[in-house]
């Protein structure tokens, strides 16, 4: 589609929709969100790109194929769900990583937000697929 | 243990994973693929002795307490699919190695494979009936792209077919799953066989007939089974062969698994009904590969045929029944896989499908023609090979039940079964060869190995079943007192356990 | 409310299914899209309506404070709509396949194109 307003605005609207998805995922643990909704807008912004600037132009901005995200998003799932068999728990269950912060603040990492990354990918890397075979007819 | 029980859906994911990254590396990617097939068969092996030791396993993923989380179970019926599962996907796995075109394996034949194992082991370890369709799902996705992965015209002229029948069906279970859920308010397995029969038993079982709809297509049961035979002689040998050996028999475990454990409130009603699918499916099958010529469609109304035994089995619901039952099963996975997979050599040198254009095989390659005579009789169920116990069982249990239509229409479907058998033994190895060619070249090692481990495998499950025997049995037992797979996963107080207790988490959420 | 519902799912399952027997795979497509959203709405039908508040439970507490809106509906229905989704861009990606090789979207010339078409016998 060639569409001056189009190009113009995906420009802007990009770097907006990325950063919302990144948003969306990791406010997703205790409130609406998370990696598939943050997914699937992640997926949305390129869709845009890909509408506005053409197939060609949205794999070079992806840099990697849709398919890697796939299997680097399964992978990341995989490997939360295995963190809780280290502890010999059941698999998927949830660990955790807290760090104190000078001024009151704690950073906690866990296995579930790994696991959310891999749900994100994994949207974005699906839905790019689909829609990457689609373009291609 | 509980980490056992996950592991083999966790390999083959793993290794989809790795090799969805790795896509371009042509030698890894093949390597990878059959090194973890072959990890998963020893990790099923495992399995299955671990729940011969110590009874029925069962996992609460992540923690959350069943019936609330997402339960894993193996008892002996899923960990025997698991075994089998991993067995015939490393006969596959190593076939195509040689039978895949690098193409096929550029887009992405490794990972799907692993992927389609993820499904159809998820789907036989999960107890719970959402999840059960989404492992169906998973299986179902990669099988539509292995189905129609390279585009030719004919595989995408069954892969419609395919696709189409299927989706309705999971349409269909969907439907269901979602009554159910309106209905009793609970998806856990092992909770719904709890609940259920305080339910009204009418409405039980008109959900139950969805299941048996949905599932029934899945089956390839009579008269759902009309896109098998259209869609599965489509794909490669390699494909066909595991296609043709798993992916119905998912259905049938769906089957008994619901059959067994949920719906058994008016066992009269639902299981005359699977009495006479099964009696018409065994009969329709074999009549019309009567009238086929391409051994793959010989082959595939075969698979439908002997679907009918598997459901027959179930219907009877008797200990030796369903004892028959998972005897059957894989004993027709190894037997039906390893006859695509000799069809597939048999199509390398002689350079068709087609009855009407071989021959002069058993001269030329007298070896393959052994193979083909092992399965093929192992089929039909000639003593001593694996079909005989599996189709004496089924057709004892039949006799004790005093059904004895059944036990005369599987006798007779029995004959016909070696009467086809037969013609594809007449044409293609022992007739002189009239109207086609011999090819010179030598089929690759590779191609025989599988064939020759499931040939052996055929043969000894036939001269020495009691092991299998004895595992069906206690397969059977568990399928028939439900009260064993409900502890596994409820835990022994069952009595207090329902929906709307304030529950929380075992272990995981926030610290 | 779940009265209304019902029917509701009642129209989609039949305008789904009527759309399923057209001879075109494409108003057999739509008809597969129509159905799967007959089916969550049922599923989410089935999980009783209520005007509740989100199942979120606030910050200190172990427990939701009120009457919340069941969760499982919503995250089943969530599941099938991603995997409906993907089985029905599938879908159509395969009748886009078709479509270029074989020349038809109508079911009843798949089989004659099949044979008509030059690979009619090519073996994998």
């Amino acid at each position: 589609m060639n569409s001056l307003i189009l190009r113009t605005t995906t420009q802007l609207m990009i770097t907006i929709l990325l950063l919302f998805s990144v948003f969306l995922l990791l406010r997703g643990h205790d409130l609406p969100g998370g990696g598939f909704i943050g997914g699937l807008v992640a997926a949305a912004a390129v869709a845009l790109y890909l509408i506005a600037f053409g197939a060609d132009a949205a794999t070079l901005l992806l840099r990697v194929r849709p398919r890697a995200l796939l299997g680097a998003g399964l992978l990341a799932g995989v490997l939360a769900g295995l963190m809780g068999m280290v502890t010999a728990e059941p698999f998927l269950t949830g660990q955790w990583l807290i760090f104190d912060l000078p001024g009151n603040a704690e950073v906690k990492l866990s296995s579930v937000l790994l696991f959310d990354v891999g749900v994100y990918l994994v949207v974005v890397g699906a839905v790019l697929t689909m829609l990457f075979a689609l373009e291609q007819g | 243990m509980s980490a056992l029980v996950v592991l083999p859906v966790v390999v083959p994911l793993l290794a989809a994973a790795v090799l969805l990254l790795f896509r371009g590396q042509r030698e890894f990617q093949r390597v990878l693929a059959t090194g973890a097939t072959a990890l998963l068969l020893v990790v099923s092996a495992v399995l299955l002795a671990q729940v011969s030791a110590q009874g029925i396993l069962a996992v609460q993923l992540g923690g959350w307490q069943a019936p609330f989380g997402i339960t894993f179970v193996a008892d002996h019926l899923s960990a025997i699919m698991v075994l089998i599962t991993a067995v015939m996907a490393l006969a596959s796995a190593v076939y195509a190695l040689v039978d895949i075109d690098p193409e096929r394996e550029a887009s992405g034949f490794h990972p799907l494979f692993q992927v389609l194992l993820v499904g159809i082991n998820g789907a036989f370890l999960t107890g719970d009936l959402f999840n059960l369709f989404v492992w169906f799902e998973v299986m179902l996705i990669a099988s539509f792209v292995l189905l129609t992965l390279g585009s030719s015209r004919a595989q995408l002229e069954g892969g419609i077919k395919y696709v189409s029948v299927n989706l309705v069906a999971s349409m269909l279970f969907l439907t269901a799953i979602g009554l159910l859920y309106g209905f009793t308010g609970t998806l856990n397995m092992a909770d719904l066989a709890v609940v259920l029969p305080e339910h009204d038993a009418g409405l039980v079982t008109t959900i139950a007939m969805l299941f048996m709809v949905a599932f029934g297509i899945k089956a390839a049961v009579f008269p759902l089974f009309f896109w098998l035979p259209a869609s599965y002689h489509t794909p490669p040998i390699a494909i066909s062969a595991f296609f043709a050996g798993m992916l119905t028999k998912v259905g049938v475990y769906a089957l008994i698994r619901t059959f067994t454990l949920l719906f058994v409130a008016d066992v009269g009603y639902t299981h005359t009904i699977l009495l006479w699918i099964g009696g018409l499916t065994m009969v329709t099958g074999v009549l019309t590969a009567a009238a086929q010529n391409d051994i793959r469609k010989i082959l595939s109304f075969h698979i439908v045929s002997q679907i009918g035994y598997l459901i027959v089995a179930l219907a009877l619901y008797t200990p030796l029944a369903l004892a028959g039952a998972v005897f059957y099963l894989v004993h027709v996975i190894i037997a039906k896989a390893n006859l695509f997979l000799i069809a597939g050599i048999t199509r390398r040198l002689s350079g068709s499908f087609d009855l009407r254009h071989i021959g002069g095989l058993f001269q030329h390659a007298p070896f393959l023609s052994v193979l083909f005579l092992i399965s093929a009789l192992g089929l039909a169920g000639i003593p001593p090979l694996s079909g005989f116990w599996a189709k004496l069982l089924v057709i004892a249990a039949a006799l004790e039940a005093a059904q004895w239509w059944v036990t005369g229409v599987a006798l007779a479907v029995g004959l016909l079964t070696l009467f086809s058998m037969t013609k594809i033994w007449q044409y293609a190895f022992w007739s002189p060869l009239t109207n086609g060619v011999v090819l010179a070249q030598r089929p690759s090692r590779l191609l025989y190995a599988p064939t020759i481990a499931l040939a052996l495998l055929i043969l000894l499950l036939g001269l020495w079943s009691e092991p299998l025997i004895a595992l069906s049995d206690a397969a059977a037992a568990e399928l028939l007192d439900p009260s064993r797979y409900v502890q596994a996963v409820l835990g022994p107080a069952t009595s207090d356990v329902g929906l709307g207790a304030g529950h929380a988490p075992v272990a995981g959420g926030r610290p | 409310m779940e009265v209304p519902f019902a029917f509701l799912v009642g129209v989609l399952f039949a305008s789904g299914l009527y759309l399923m027997m057209q001879r075109n795979l494409l108003r057999f497509v739509f008809g597969l899209l129509l159905l799967s959203g007959a089916v969550n709405v049922l599923i989410f039908t089935a999980g009783r309506l209520s005007r509740g508040v989100p199942p979120i439970i606030p910050e200190g507490l172990a427990a939701p404070a009120g009457p919340v809106a069941n969760a499982l509906p919503q995250a089943v229905v969530l599941t099938a709509i991603v995997i409906g989704f993907g089985l029905i861009v599938f879908t159509l990606v395969l009748v886009l396949r078709v479509y270029e090789r074989l020349g038809t979207v109508m079911t009843e010339e798949l089989g004659p194109a099949l044979v008509r078409s030059p690979d009619a016998r090519e073996e994998p």
